[in-house]
């Protein structure tokens, strides 16, 4: 299947050769997974672990449930949140720029916007595995065996998209990886501790806490806790129509922002 | 002879620069045509608007029958591109480089992705099949760029500076294998600053300057059009030392280089009586592309 190839603002992808490049991130991924998997996984599980149990001990109950089982929904978003990040910023760099395995990729028949899809799915994919790793780590430990646990790989997807999108968009700018020390620095690291993953948002100035509702991560806290509790959102239409909203307008701003790069430097 | 490649009048301009300026190419099937110009000239930026990457300003470009860059995915199913970066995946090993990139092909390179060990064989790395990217010589990486440059069975190669960087007999190798492609009937554009490359491997050859195609001819040709058959080239008998006046006769053209007196003629007979004269080195040669080349496009130095 080969759909028109011109290079203008029309967006036109060629499945499988989206899909060939997906493949291409696996397969170095299969390669590398025991390494990869530590950063994704281990960092979020030790927070999980550390601050749940230990900080536990002091807190007793946040918003009525233990605090781990109130963290633990947190950590779910940040370690998905965080590997969309790595992805879409670290690795997606170091293909664009400093291996050039975009420009072989755009010698054959595959477009930028096929690669820029692949890399988009491919990061949302490692962050959904980050993600479920928490999910089945709470679950193991007998944190949370809740059967609505079912219903955060959804939200997890979807965190995984949003944040990959984001990620591509300071993708598009960066002229080194120091550049990416600002996003994680100034943007993530802020947006994680207003947007519910350790205290809940109520306990944040209104104004704060009024920034912190419009946050993508925030949207994602506020649907992934209570399934993590076992109940169901009150809210479900507006988070996810935030999180959508959020992923489609970074997506769409990674995409022009990257053509643009690839128009000065081709 | 059908063109597998014809460009008309193309321009490509960044920002005040006109990077190509009205670029007419056609290259015929079978052959091996060379763009020769100093960094600069715009032969890098040619090599992208024929694949469709950079959307010329104005011209029109057809590619194997085909309009790019409006169908230049359907133009790179079929040609094969050797970049001037090798950017092979380091990740991978040999074999795994050729396959993975065979999949972006679809079915036009089934075979390599099922087994990619002809071409192994034919870029001689059968026995680093296994190797990772980071073991192999320069020359052995460019041979596997080259492979997998042919994953697809292409019908037209492209290659951007094939040779710049390798030692000699990795050159020559290279050089080998694209007249072995050719001999199977494969069209090859390659773009060189090494005239040497271009005197042995190209039938025609495009001179490009300022974004211009200001000869077009094969080397033969282009060196019996622009230049006097024999070059003698005067230097001082040690370096440093002045060059004492000479009154070169039957010269049809002298140039001054530094302490080095350029003298091209059609009657070389005159060259051992100039030898006479005292402490001099005398040089006595064919003329070559790079006369015709240094000719047309001027010294000057293109940083």
């Amino acid at each position: 299947m080969c759909f028109s190839s011109s290079p203008g603002a029309i967006f036109v992808i060629d499945p499988a050769r989206v899909l060939a490049v997906y493949r291409r991130n696996l397969l170095v991924w299969r390669k590398l997974a025991p390494a990869s998997l530590v950063g994704n996984v281990a960092e979020p599980l030790i927070t999980l672990l550390a601050f749940g149990y230990g900080l536990g001990a002091f807190l007793g109950e946040v918003d009525g449930v233990r605090y781990i089982v109130f963290l633990a929904a947190g950590a779910i978003c940040m370690s998905t949140t965080m590997a969309a990040s790595f992805e879409s910023l670290y690795s997606a760099f170091s293909r664009m720029q400093v291996q050039r395995t975009w420009d072989s990729l755009m010698n054959a028949p595959v477009e930028l916007d096929d690669i820029l899809v692949a890399e988009w799915l491919w990061a949302a994919s490692k962050a959904t595995l980050s993600g479920v790793a928490i999910v089945v780590v709470a679950f193991a430990l007998g944190v949370t065996r809740a059967p609505t646990l079912l219903a955060v790989l959804p939200v997890i997807l979807l965190t995984g998209l949003c944040f990959a999108a984001i990620g591509l968009v300071f993708n598009a700018l960066a002229r080194g990886y120091d550049f990416f020390t600002f996003y994680f620095t100034l943007c993530l690291t802020p947006m994680i501790f207003i947007s519910g993953v350790y205290y809940p948002t109520h306990a944040l100035p209104p104004w704060l806490e009024a920034v912190s509702g419009v946050l993508p991560l925030a949207s994602a806290v506020n649907l992934v806790r209570p399934l993590v509790i076992g109940e169901w959102p009150a809210a479900v239409v507006g988070p996810l129509a935030l999180l959508t909203a959020w992923t489609l307008a970074a997506f769409t701003l990674a995409r022009w922002l990257t053509r643009r790069r690839f128009r000065h430097t081709l | 002879m059908s063109a597998v490649l014809r460009a008309r009048g193309l321009v490509k301009r960044f920002g005040d620069h006109r990077a190509v300026d009205g670029l007419d190419l056609e290259v015929p099937a079978g052959v091996c045509f060379g763009l020769l110009g100093p960094n600069g000239a715009g032969k890098s930026t040619t090599l992208r608007m024929l694949l469709g990457l950079t959307r010329p300003d104005e011209g029109d470009i057809r590619v194997l029958g085909l309009e790019v860059p409006r169908e230049a995915r359907a133009v790179r199913e079929r040609i094969g591109v050797v970049p001037q970066l090798d950017a092979l995946d380091p990740d991978f090993t040999v074999a795994e480089n050729l396959i993975v990139f065979a999949r972006y092909f679809g079915s036009r390179a089934h075979a390599a992705r099922h087994d990619p060990s002809a071409l192994l064989e034919f870029a001689g790395l059968a026995h680093k099949r296994n190797a990772r990217i980071n073991e192999l010589s320069g020359g052995m990486k460019r041979r596997l760029t080259l492979a997998r440059a042919l994953v697809n069975d292409p019908e037209l190669l492209l290659l951007d500076e094939p040779t710049t960087g390798l030692d000699p007999q990795a050159r020559h190798l290279i050089w080998e294998r694209l007249r072995q492609l050719l001999a199977r009937g494969k069209s090859i554009v390659v773009t060189t600053h090494f005239m040497e490359e271009a005197e042995r491997l190209c039938d025609q050859i495009a001179i490009i300057d300022h974004g211009r195609s200001i000869a077009i001819d094969s080397p033969a040709g282009l060196i019996a059009t622009h230049i006097e058959p024999v070059v003698l080239e005067i230097m001082p008998g040690r370096p440093g030392a002045a060059l004492p006046p000479i009154e070169p006769r039957g010269a049809e053209r002298i140039e001054r280089i530094g302490d080095t007196l350029y003298l091209y003629t059609a009657d070389p007979s005159r060259a051992a009586m100039l030898a006479t004269l005292g402490d001099l080195r005398v040089l006595r040669r064919a003329a070559n592309l790079e006369d015709v080349f240094l000719k047309l496009t001027g010294r000057d130095l293109r940083d």
